[in-house]
């Protein structure tokens, strides 16, 4: 699935709308604990935080995550979306919480793992 | 032998801000480098658990990016305060971290776990009053 696909599907809002949204994902995770993802992250994979700070956008950056997805409505402070523009990492808010989303993602045959 | 390409990133203490550039760097230098895919992975994720250490964990350090022929080598060595119960701290879900590095999301206690995970090659030397070195090699097919 298409991170483009992905927006209506969680009734998403693209907050990096200036990268494309033409990328692939192929897994999904949730959990807040960054140095925990670190361990867990992969490339092509949706993660689901609501962990806002910059070092989100690093995290993701080096698994090569598809995009990152703040749940329930939460923003993202104006520099880590400024760092998500500069390293190509693709920002989603959704107003579904964090179980919602992972509900319909794997609902769509999006697995845990690649 | 003399490795083909060096760098040397200095790592302060309890720099969140700008924790990530040393490590995006040495994933920048590697790719120009040719270094790729599975080990360039492995490199980037090990960088970057190594400097957030030194950020969380030390009083300041420096990490060495040295590429050989067919090796990746990562040194990090910093100036204390040192590990006094190396096991436990290999330990996953074992950690020390204050309470500012739990609020940003990190202190799970994997860093040097995935780190050894990370890397073909994993030593680790400490001493309390002293320091930590933490040398990581990985291997390019």
């Amino acid at each position: 699935m298409l991170v483009s696909e992905l927006i209506p599907l969680i009734e998403a809002k693209n907050l990096t709308p200036t990268l494309s949204e033409d990328r692939e994902v192929t897994c999904g995770y949730v959990c807040d604990l960054l140095s925990w993802v670190m361990s867990h992250g992969d490339s092509g994979m949706a993660w689901v935080t609501v962990q806002t700070h910059m070092n989100v956008i690093a995290v993701a950056v080096l698994s090569e995550m598809a995009c990152v997805i703040l749940p329930e409505s939460i923003d993202m402070e104006e520099e880590s979306l400024a760092k998500a523009v500069s390293e190509n990492m693709v920002v989603l808010r959704s107003p579904l919480t964090a179980f919602d989303i992972c509900g319909r993602m794997a609902a769509k045959g999006i697995p845990a793992q690649n | 032998m003399e490795p083909l390409y060096t760098g040397s990133y200095h790592v302060a203490k309890d720099d969140y801000t700008s924790a990530g550039h040393a490590s995006a760097d040495i994933k920048r230098q590697l790719k120009q480098i040719g270094v790729s895919g599975d080990v360039l992975r492995r490199v980037a994720v090990a960088s970057y658990e190594v400097e957030l250490n030194l950020v969380i964990h030390s009083l300041g350090g420096d990490l060495t990016l040295n590429v050989y022929p067919g090796l990746v080598e990562l040194i990090s060595s910093d100036i204390g305060p040192g590990i006094p119960d190396l096991k436990m701290a290999m330990k996953e879900g074992y950690s020390t971290a204050s309470e500012m590095a739990r609020s940003l999301g990190f202190g799970a206690g994997m860093g040097l776990p995935n780190m050894k995970r990370n890397a073909d090659d994993f030593d680790i030397k400490s001493t309390v009053g002293v320091g930590t070195t933490i040398t990581m090699g990985f291997h390019l097919a």
